[in-house]
């Protein structure tokens, strides 16, 4: 460091940070001030959504999933969607805005990820079919799994306890192989041979 | 041989020495292999001994010998969707040392390669700090630089083996790493050049590529080790690798360290976006996920021999290698197993140790043709040692995606096939 800075770079102006500062919070801090409602939601969807995530949120191929699995984490084959997975609505405003429709970024106008917003909660059987998502009512909508997530515990569940010197020696009477790549046979072929 | 060594050894340990290997060959332990006929490779004229090469001007930008075609990144198409949002996979069993090869690093994107020319690209911190600022790439080659060798490895790296082993190979199983030589300006100065005000306790990261991709990133980790690197292994980044800048997040998961990074922004809380909610979290068995789990623990893996790359040379002197890192500091140990963790050894370390660096690993054995189970286990500067896939699985179950270091096993037939398998 250098007292007083290098001098380098310049002083970013209003317009220059309205532009790419397009973030927004859990608290709601910056959203725009805008609504959209889930009937225009729905048809928006279908046009611009649907045929990457299903006219449900159920998805086409292995395009990601948006609605249902609520009450699957805990099982053996957990279904991560908007509405089972998801802690904050801000993150769906704030994730559509930036980088969806995929292909078509910044797209949408403030109104119509509003919209789209909205209709995302409807299919997630969080509002009725006549819900309107504004500036003024979003952080009214919580969101199922909130409180499911919490900080990174490694440091006092696993650290300690896979430290310490390892067995080195007959730390085992046999081992025998419990588990096969080759019997699913996934891999992709080997690749062009050397010339 | 009648010189006496000059420097290394006295009269007396060589003659010692010699003795011992002419004992040796009296036993037969050192007998070595006899042509049947004229080796046509050494008694015929070949091309290359008669005709002219190409001149200096030919490859302005030199590219690997033909005859090494084969070793290049690959992807796994069942994995994602498109190859736009996708991942391919670094050949570690073709590679040595502890650098990679900047065009064999492995690619990660979620909206393709973004293409920015050098004087297109602008980067701005905003937010909580005295003066917003936007900077050219030449403002930034005009503040000090540093040197770093780091590996950048994707949080979810053998995130398919979880619940047991299923890609075949050592590139596909743990190639979404790589290990590079980063040149670029600490983004600590970057920060003291905006001002960042008390409150400032985090920073957003954000790229110009389509994804916007942004990640919370922790104040203490910004002014620590982070960097704004504008160079790989010499020169300037891959288009793929984030050109013409990207943040170095060293030791931490390879999804924060942003590429085509256009905007900084200093807050006083994280962000919780979609990087680190929906993806970049790790489910637990109860339902519970665990979020900003940042840290790579210390890994390793052999990749020498590995499915990709078999044992054709028959019993005898063997070469086992692999690589291990941490993204807590070094790797002063690695131990490695022939046959599935009942005997361990320590294994030879070689190359440079560095702070979240990839080491690389030798463990020298006679293999007397019999079937081998083969491990590595790392031992990192803090005395964590890699657990073994059901320790984690044991605290984690097997929906994490992430974050999985377990110890990777290798079976090794008769014929030196390898194959990826667990055991118990």
């Amino acid at each position: 460091s250098r007292d007083g800075g290098f001098g380098l770079g310049r002083a970013a102006l209003p317009e220059e940070i309205a532009a790419w500062d397009i973030d927004i919070r859990p608290d709601g801090q910056g959203l725009p001030v805008g609504s959209g409602d889930v009937y225009t939601g729905e048809e928006l969807y279908i046009d611009y959504c649907s045929a990457c995530h299903g006219d449900f949120g159920e998805a086409v191929g292995r395009w990601p999933v948006l609605a249902g699995g609520y009450g699957t984490l805990d099982g053996d084959d957990p279904h991560k969607t908007i509405g089972s997975y998801w802690p904050y609505l801000s993150t769906v405003w704030d994730y559509v805005h930036r980088a969806m429709p995929y292909g078509a970024a910044q797209s949408l106008s403030d109104d119509e990820v509003y919209a789209i917003t909205a209709y995302l909660l409807y299919l997630n059987d969080m509002v009725d079919d006549d819900f309107e998502l504004s500036n003024e009512n979003f952080l009214e909508v919580p969101l199922r799994n909130e409180d499911a997530f919490f900080m990174d515990d490694r440091a006092t569940t696993e650290l300690t306890v896979f430290s310490g010197e390892p067995c080195m020696e007959n730390c085992a009477e046999s081992v025998s192989i419990t588990a096969n790549a080759m019997v699913l046979n996934v891999t992709p072929e080997t690749a062009v041979e050397a010339v | 041989m009648t010189d006496t060594p000059k420097f290394t050894q006295s009269r007396r340990q060589f003659l010692a020495g010699a003795a011992v290997a002419t004992g040796a060959a009296a036993t037969g332990k050192l007998v070595h292999a006899q042509a049947a006929s004229p080796d046509p490779a050494i008694t015929e004229l070949q091309p290359w001994q008669q005709y002219l090469g190409p001149g200096v001007d030919n490859a302005p930008y030199g590219v690997p010998s033909p005859h090494e075609a084969h070793v290049i990144r690959r992807n796994v198409e069942w994995l994602t969707a498109d190859t736009v949002s996708s991942i391919n996979f670094t050949p570690l069993h073709e590679l040595e040392g502890i650098i990679t090869p900047n065009g064999l690093c492995f690619e990660r994107h979620h909206s393709g390669v973004a293409d920015i020319p050098w004087a297109d690209h602008r980067l701005m911190i905003n937010g909580l700090v005295d003066t917003p600022m936007v900077f050219t790439m030449d403002d930034l080659m005009r503040f000090p630089r540093e040197n770093r060798t780091y590996f950048l490895e994707c949080a979810a790296n053998t995130g398919m083996e979880w619940r047991g082993a299923q890609l075949n190979g050592v590139q596909f199983t743990h190639g979404m790493i790589h290990n590079v030589v980063y040149t670029g300006v600490p983004l600590r100065l970057l920060l003291e050049e905006a001002g960042v005000q008390t409150n400032g306790t985090w920073l957003l990261a954000e790229g110009a590529d389509a994804s916007g991709m942004t990640r919370s990133i922790p104040m203490e980790k910004a002014l620590d080790d982070c960097l704004v690197a504008t160079h790989m292994n010499g020169e300037r980044l891959r288009a793929e690798q984030g050109y013409p800048v990207r943040l170095v997040v060293p030791g931490w998961e390879g999804n924060m360290w942003v590429k085509w990074l256009r905007r900084i922004e200093v807050g006083d809380m994280p962000w919780h976006h979609r990087e680190e909610t929906s993806k970049y979290t790790d489910l637990l068995a109860d339902g519970q996920a665990r979020r900003f789990t940042w840290e790579m623990d210390a890994k390793s893996v052999i990749t020498n021999p590995s499915p990709q790359a078999p044992i054709t040379h028959g019993p005898g002197p063997t070469v086992l290698t692999g690589v291990a890192w941490s993204g807590r500091g070094t790797i002063p140990r690695v131990d490695v197993t022939l046959d599935g963790g009942i005997n361990w050894h320590r294994a030879r370390m070689s190359g440079p140790s560095l702070d979240k660096s990839m080491h690389r690993f030798y463990f020298e054995f006679e293999w007397d043709g019999r079937p081998l189970l083969l491990q590595s286990r790392a031992h990192d500067s803090t005395g964590y040692v890699q657990p073994t896939k059901d320790q984690l699985r044991a605290v984690r179950g097997v929906n994490s995606i992430y974050h999985n270091n377990g110890i990777q096993t290798w079976a090794i037939n008769e014929g030196g096939q390898a194959e990826n398998v667990e055991v118990g």
